[in-house]
């Protein structure tokens, strides 16, 4: 009983003690909010990789891929029995994407994917990705009459705002086109003007309204029916000299390319841009927007502009192809990896172009097969069942863990180092209870030897001193739960005012595409720190203990 | 508050050595003391600092073991116990008081009297007996004049009322024997007067065995019997 009362009364007696406390509460404190923190991070970022892959990926080692997707999907059902809930083919290809800003070409090295729009969405989450609510609800890779978000749809604080997208789809698309012509329009103008000086030019407002006059209200021509227009060259032409908004000169530049245009006005124009597009594609949103340091997101192409792209044909050996595509719509999932690497376009035209429908049969050809599975169903059991059901020579069949392991584990790894390399600081603040235990026994000695005289035990003695290392851990890794949570559930905050306070940003969306430090809080792991700071402080406290227990009372009894 | 039912003396010593290392060589604090105490009895030990008396306390009051010897009590050797054995003893049947009194800082009079019992009850069996320990404890305190300074800590006491609390800690076990360690050699003239009459007190009207120790022969005066002690041996008796 003696143990209890004095515990308590050097807990209260003894500030130092404390002091010493204050060292595990932050460990303990740093450790929960550091875990709450990662866990955030990790869990973050494994849906959004499972977001983007599907469960299974069912791919050929040669870019030309298999043929006969639909034999294929016949026979990963027969061997994955009831656990595949939906499959979609794909056709990925590395490629490059070019597109023009202010006159200046772009080159972005992409993945391009093919990807059929019927079943996509059974597979991954891609869908969720879009800006625009239709095509969230059903991809199309036909361009839209506006309605694009111009507020970040997966953010639900106020997210950085994007104006740029206001008037993206047909009415960008009619505006750049009318630009354009009314630049040629004057570039011949003052041509002609050299010779006949004499003829008024209109002005330039007049010219535009005109132009959107003639062309708003006709109703834009399906994208599906100019795909096979696409590869004309005259309508190439056209979406290639039109990339982007121009400054005064450049497209003048293109019409003078072109000193022919003027004299055969209509020849050769299968299509009208500002009517109909190329075949639709959706890019990812990194690749052609950045975020300026206000938060806004400016882009330096808009769903309605046409990009060329160039990639490998499925021949041997493969022989690089261009063509034009008309940007519909652009997919976010926040993995800056995905968003400025993938390009989405309909397989069947990415087959078409790469030649992979046989010309005799019409059977096409795909990649990758995507499987998802049912809720449930075990990963790796159906992984190993495909493997075995088909040769290792010409599939990898791999789960979506297996496609990010290195990083997965990457960040399993630095999670245990930095949880040993924490725990250290708890480790270094046992010594400290060392050390002042050590100081409280020889302060303590004489009340020792007293407690001895009065018929206290070794084992008693020893238990005064780990009961108070006990109190002290208790103490101290409750003040450090409590700090913990206290600042993760307010991190967000907590990074404003540090923001506000230093000028620097401490977590620069930009670089995530967070808008919130994601924080999860796991009680399994808060218990495992709390029982290893306990621990700790008891353990640091033998030392002191034993030798209390061990001290001789009638020298005890004599010390001052 | 005594065992008047054993037969032969209460405690005695047989033939005890003790020798200390001090610096390079030995030095020898006890060459064989004989010594006894009747139940009842009140002996005073005297002699002159480092004659060896208080040492010879210690190895009684079970604090220290002798390098050769035995210690009798109650009928029992007690010198080659075990160490819980030893720790229970101390407990039950010895009751100490010393020249610094050794009352503990963080404790108040009353719970500095009832350490003991609270030594020696786990917290259930305290939780048991808590109230029949407070009326006892009060009961001391009260008789030793502190029935008001309950709740004092050790500090806020004069030197007197302190050693009045040390006797009362050391009664409050109902010991055998009391062993007392130079009680007013801290204190003024008046208090330890008052300190020795309680003393005195306790082994007249009480009969609670008493070893006093003390290098005062006007103190020891007041015992039944004087043990002089000089360089580690039995001088007179």
């Amino acid at each position: 009983m003696y143990k209890l009362l004095l515990c308590w009364r050097y807990l209260r007696t003894r500030w130092i003690a404390l002091a010493s406390v204050i060292s595990v509460t932050l460990g303990v404190a740093t450790m929960i909010v550091v875990n709450a923190v990662m866990a955030g991070f990790a869990h973050e970022m494994q849906t959004r990789i499972h977001g983007i892959l599907s469960d299974i990926v069912f791919e050929s080692h040669s870019l030309s891929g298999f043929q006969d997707p639909k034999w294929h999907m016949e026979e990963i059902r027969r061997a994955a029995g009831d656990s595949v809930a939906g499959m979609t083919p794909t056709v990925a290809v590395p490629a490059m994407l070019n597109f023009q800003v202010r006159g200046q070409w772009v080159t972005r090295q992409v993945m391009f994917i093919g990807i059929d729009e019927s079943t996509h969405a059974q597979a991954s989450d891609f869908d969720r990705y879009l800006q625009h609510p239709e095509n969230r609800r059903q991809l199309s890779f036909s361009l839209r009459e506006g309605g694009y978000d111009t507020v970040d749809s997966q953010s639900d604080g106020p997210g950085p705002t994007r104006p740029a997208l206001e008037g993206a789809g047909w009415p960008h698309r009619r505006m750049r086109v009318a630009r354009e012509r009314l630049w040629r329009e004057r570039q011949e103008q003052q041509q002609g003007a050299g010779a006949d000086e004499s003829k008024p030019i209109r002005p330039v407002d007049q010219q535009v309204d005109a132009v959107l006059a003639a062309t708003a209200p006709a109703g834009p021509a399906s994208a599906e029916d100019t795909d096979a227009q696409s590869s004309d060259g005259q309508a190439r032409e056209t979406g290639d000299a039109s990339a982007a908004d121009k400054p005064p000169g450049q497209s003048g530049v293109a019409a003078r390319q072109d000193p022919f245009r003027a004299a055969r006005p209509d020849e050769g124009r299968t299509m009208d841009p500002a009517r109909e597009q190329f075949t639709g594609i959706v890019p990812g949103i990194g690749l052609a927007s950045f975020r300026d340091n206000t938060g806004v997101d400016r882009f330096l192409v808009l769903p309605g502009d046409d990009v060329k792209i160039t990639f490998p044909t499925a021949g041997t050996p493969p022989k690089a192809v261009s063509d034009t595509f008309t940007i519909v719509d652009f997919y976010e999932s926040k993995m800056s990896e995905y968003d400025s690497n993938f390009v989405f376009v309909p397989i069947v035209a990415l087959q078409r172009m790469r030649g992979m429908v046989d010309p005799q049969t019409g059977v096409p050809s795909v990649n990758s097969i995507q499987i998802k599975l049912r809720d449930g169903a075990d990963l790796e059991e159906v992984r190993n069942r495909l493997r075995k059901a088909f040769p290792a020579e010409l599939y990898a069949i791999s789960t979506w863990r297996d496609k990010q392991g290195p990083l997965l584990s990457a960040v399993d790894m630095e999670m245990a180092v930095l949880n040993i390399l924490l725990f250290m600081i708890i480790a270094v603040a046992g010594f400290g209870i060392l050390a002042i235990f050590f100081m409280i026994v020889v302060e303590k000695t004489r009340d020792i030897g007293i407690l001895k005289s009065l018929g206290a035990g070794a084992p008693g003695i020893a238990g005064i001193f780990l009961g108070y290392g006990l109190f002290l851990g208790l103490v101290g890794a409750g003040a450090g739960l409590a700090l913990g949570l206290a600042i993760t559930w307010n991190i967000n905050s907590i990074r404003t005012v540090v923001e506000w306070l230093t000028g620097q940003r401490v977590f620069d969306p930009s670089i995530y595409y967070f808008f919130k430090i994601p924080t999860i809080v796991h009680p399994a792991t808060i218990a495992w720190i709390i029982a290893g700071a306990v621990a700790i402080a008891v353990a640091a406290s033998v030392l002191p203990a034993l030798r209390a227990a061990r001290l001789h009372p009638v020298e005890a009894l004599r010390h001052d | 508050m005594t065992d008047k039912a054993a037969p032969g003396p209460l405690l005695s010593v047989h033939g005890i050595r003790k020798n200390y290392r001090s610096g390079g060589g030995i030095l020898e604090v006890l060459r064989g003391i004989n010594f006894q105490l009747e139940s009842g009895g009140f002996v005073a030990i005297v002699g002159q600092s480092g004659s060896g008396k208080s040492t010879l306390l210690h190895l009684m009051g079970l604090l220290d073991a002798p390098d050769e010897g035995e210690v009798w009590l109650g009928g029992e050797r007690v010198d080659n116990v075990s160490a819980t054995r030893r720790d229970r003893l101390r407990n039950t049947a010895i009751g100490m008081v010393f020249q610094a009194y050794h009352l503990l800082p963080e404790l108040t009079a009353l719970e500095n009297v009832l350490a003991p019992l609270m030594v020696r009850h786990g917290i259930a069996a305290w939780l048991r007996t808590r109230g029949e320990a407070h009326d006892q404890a009060r009961r001391l305190l009260d008789r030793f004049g502190l029935g008001q300074r309950l709740r004092h800590k050790p500090r806020q006491l004069s030197g007197g009322e302190m050693q009045r609390v040390a006797i009362a800690r050391a009664l409050v076990t109902q010991p055998r024997v009391l062993l007392a360690d130079e009680p007013t050699g801290n204190l003024d003239e008046a208090s330890g007067a008052g300190i020795l009459d309680a003393i005195c007190e306790l082994n007249r009207r009480d009969g609670l065995s008493i070893v006093l120790v003390t290098h005062d022969t006007a103190i020891a005066g007041r015992a039944d019997r004087i043990v002089r002690l000089a360089a580690g041996r039995v001088e007179l008796v």
